[in-house]
């Protein structure tokens, strides 16, 4: 058996296309997308529990929320799996991730919400809203103007962090480039694929994202 | 805007009362002791340097603020606190807020929802709070826009509006509530001062087409004296003089008030703080 | 429940080298990425377009591909040119790079922030760009990253747990070990998630205290005694002494 002389094997790189390309498709992208689905509702609800729910939740919810976003999304990941062995590896993944995510979201919450100006409240007193007006109408719309940049960037984090899914034995695109690796004894190929793609979804959205974010600023 | 109504059988009740009230932050007592009242229709400007306790005032009547002692009552009822017993108890919010609809107020900041649009700024409360008919809750914003000159601009957005027009859509929203007191406080301050005419102008209007109660803090002076009753001169959270426009800006009684006029209307134009 | 914690008890010198491991991982692989993220942000906020591009394309790069492939990369693809790395170096190196490279993003901002009042006196005094970015800009930079920093080393403490895949034996990979003389919940949750925490607390600390020190040292805040001190308002000489204006 000769010496891996070759740097690069063209052969072998379109060889890796199909397997890390399904990895990608059929669960890095879909974790993403509906991981970041249920960040971006469960983190609304943590803001809003930690700030109009009465003592003893709020400080509870605070701590737990503290608790989940400073923590290794791994050693979750490894405990909801060996706990809830009824689900599948992907369900207990997407479920992880989304509330892991959640935790980041509800801080963006809260600083948007923050955000809103004072005058704003304000009027709606003068104007006597009633609380479920205020919020429904008023806070929330202008918080999540805020809110939808932040909630891109952190929908590439999840992204780029897919790979630690790995730990309880789910196939996404790294798992695969590099179960396609050990199969043919070169990783080179696949594994410089999986990062072209990684770089070549998340640099552009991040850029767009930058843009979005100037744009929506309120001219006051 | 509110037609005049028929005040006979009310005229003995003040439509605002402040009695023996009090109001601090912390350590910092902004008003002390403070009694007076606005009779219902009556025109009241407060002046005085900043400071000086008069926003904080238009504060506690929108119930932004609660008083620390003492009671307001409005044509009669306890705004925010009543005596039971010799004790000072404060009202449920529900009755808080049912005496509030009767009052209204125009920012210095203007504080226009900006996610949403003018008529849709206008229409808000009338329609969840007085449950006005979208229908004649629209109708009537803009026979308001109309009255307040901006009838094209019903479906725009605040931030395309400039800052004089955002004044007027303001005023309009408080008046869409049909209230019996209307707060103003320092409406022209953010304003370009070639612009603070037309604000002006609309608030002439008001006062002189309607019989709505009006508390203003303003620095326009020409104004205040067009438009007021009476003036109220306020200094540390008291009121240091009393009396109607003319005696007030020709010949004040004290010299806080004297030295106070003589640096605003000596300079000129006031602008912002 | 008792069983566990005697379970863990006699586990504690796997657990305590695992934790080991982890703290070196975090220490080096921070060492390094604010090594990195000092160069490249330098390099990124530079003027001339030399230093600025390649500084550019270097963060893209390293923010863009994901840390797992980093870390497959210089575990699994340099070999195979004959570049054999140790675990540890692989770990570090990968958390380093990764890290990095979000941080020189912060660096570059913070440096940005300064303002523009301290730029225009230094060239007012004729300080050489070395000496004004050492002496005056960097310093005042260092207390407005602190805050992003520590929040980029907890990520990166997070970070560490993904190395069991290329058979380091860190914490996690001992976690693994006790849950199977215990049970996933002892094991994961109460001893694995509460560890980390307790990590990421203490870390936090730390950067808290580098945080007041950078700010006390620009006259901005009190000294960290007077913030640790018992006393509520402390009237000792030492705190007259140490404050700026």
């Amino acid at each position: 058996m000769q010496e891996q002389a070759e740097i690069w094997d063209w052969e072998m790189f379109f060889r890796a296309l199909p397997p890390v390309l399904e990895g990608f498709l059929t669960v890095t992208l879909l974790v993403t997308v509906v991981g970041t689905a249920i960040a971006a509702v469960l983190g609304l609800v943590w803001a809003m529990l930690i700030r109009l729910a009465p003592q003893p939740v709020s400080g509870i919810v605070k701590w737990v929320v503290a608790f989940i976003r400073m923590t290794p999304i791994v050693v979750q990941l490894l405990f909801a799996y060996y706990a809830f062995l009824m689900f599948d590896a992907m369900t207990i993944g997407i479920v992880v991730f989304g509330i892991h995510y959640s935790t980041y979201m509800s801080e963006v919450y809260r600083a948007g919400i923050d955000a809103v100006p004072k005058g704003q409240w304000e009027a709606t007193t003068a104007l006597s809203m009633s609380t479920r007006r205020t919020w429904a109408a008023v806070v929330i719309p202008q918080a999540l103007r805020a809110t939808v940049p932040a909630l891109g960037n952190y929908a590439i984090s999840m992204f780029k962090d897919t790979p630690f899914l790995l730990v309880i034995g789910v196939v996404e695109m790294v798992n695969a480039a590099q179960i396609f690796g050990g199969n043919n004894f070169r990783y080179v190929e696949a594994i410089t694929l999986a990062g072209i793609i990684f770089l070549l979804a998340s640099y552009p959205t991040s850029v767009l994202i930058r843009r979005m974010e100037k744009r929506l600023a309120y001219a006051h | 805007m509110p037609t005049p109504t028929d005040t006979a059988d009310t005229a003995d009740t003040p439509i605002i009362e402040f009695r023996d009230v009090e109001k601090r932050f912390g350590d910092n007592v902004v008003l002390k002791d403070l009694d007076f009242h606005v009779n219902r229709g009556e025109r009241v400007t407060l002046i005085g340097p900043s400071g000086s306790g008069k926003t904080t005032i238009l504060r506690l009547v929108m119930t932004l603020e609660e008083a620390t002692d003492g009671m307001i009552l409005i044509d009669g009822d306890p705004l925010t606190h009543r005596i039971v017993d010799g004790r000072r108890v404060r009202l449920s919010n529900r009755e808080i807020k049912r005496t509030r609809t009767r009052i209204g107020m125009v920012f210095q900041q203007f504080n226009l929802f900006p996610n949403m649009t003018v008529i849709q700024n206008i229409t808000e409360s009338p329609i969840h709070v007085l449950g006005q008919s979208r229908a004649e809750a629209t109708r009537r914003a803009r026979d308001l826009l109309h009255q307040v000159g901006l009838d094209d601009k019903a479906d725009a957005h605040p931030s395309s509006l400039s800052g004089g027009q955002q004044q007027r859509v303001a005023i309009a929203r408080a008046l869409a509530m049909d209230p019996e007191i209307l707060l103003l406080d320092e409406v022209t301050s953010a304003l370009d001062p070639e612009i603070v005419g037309e604000v002006l102008g609309i608030l002439r209007r008001i006062a002189e087409d309607t019989d709505i109660t009006m508390l203003i803090v303003t620095h326009e002076m020409q104004f205040a004296r067009d438009v007021s009753d009476r003036v109220l001169m306020f200094d540390g959270g008291s009121i240091v003089e009393d009396a109607d426009p003319d005696t007030m800006f020709t010949a004040p009684a004290h010299e806080r008030t004297r030295k106070f006029l003589r640096a605003v209307l000596g300079e000129g134009q006031i602008g912002t703080r | 429940m008792l069983e566990n914690i005697q379970a863990t008890v006699e586990a504690w010198p796997f657990l305590a080298e695992g934790l080991w491991v982890t703290i070196q991982l975090t220490v080096l692989g921070s060492a390094l990425a604010l090594v990195l993220a000092i160069i490249l942000g330098l390099m990124a906020g530079a003027p001339t377009r030399a230093l600025a591009v390649p500084g550019r394309i270097i963060i893209e790069f390293f923010r863009g591909t994901s840390l797992v492939v980093q870390l497959f990369f210089i575990f699994f693809v340099l070999p195979q040119f004959g570049i054999d790395l140790p675990g540890m170096v692989v770990g570090v190196l990968a958390l380093g790079l990764n890290y990095g490279a979000y941080a020189a993003e912060v660096v570059r901002g913070s440096i940005a922030s300064v303002p523009r009042g301290q730029w225009e006196a230094t060239t007012a005094l004729s300080m050489s760009p070395v000496h004004r970015m050492r002496r005056v800009i960097f310093p005042q930079a260092w207390a407005l990253m602190i805050p992003s920093l520590a929040s980029l080393m907890v990520h990166l403490l997070k970070g560490t747990a993904i190395v069991s895949v290329i058979l380091l034996q860190d914490f996690t990979f001992h976690l693994d070990q006790l849950r199977r003389v215990t049970d996933t919940t002892w094991a994961y949750a109460v001893v694995g998630l509460v560890g980390y925490f307790v990590l990421a607390l203490a870390l936090t600390l730390v950067m808290n205290a580098l945080e007041a020190r950078a700010k006390h040292r620009l006259g901005r805040g009190p000294s960290l005694r007077e913030i640790l001190s018992p006393t509520p308002t402390g009237k000792d000489s030492l705190a007259t002494a140490g404050r700026g204006t």
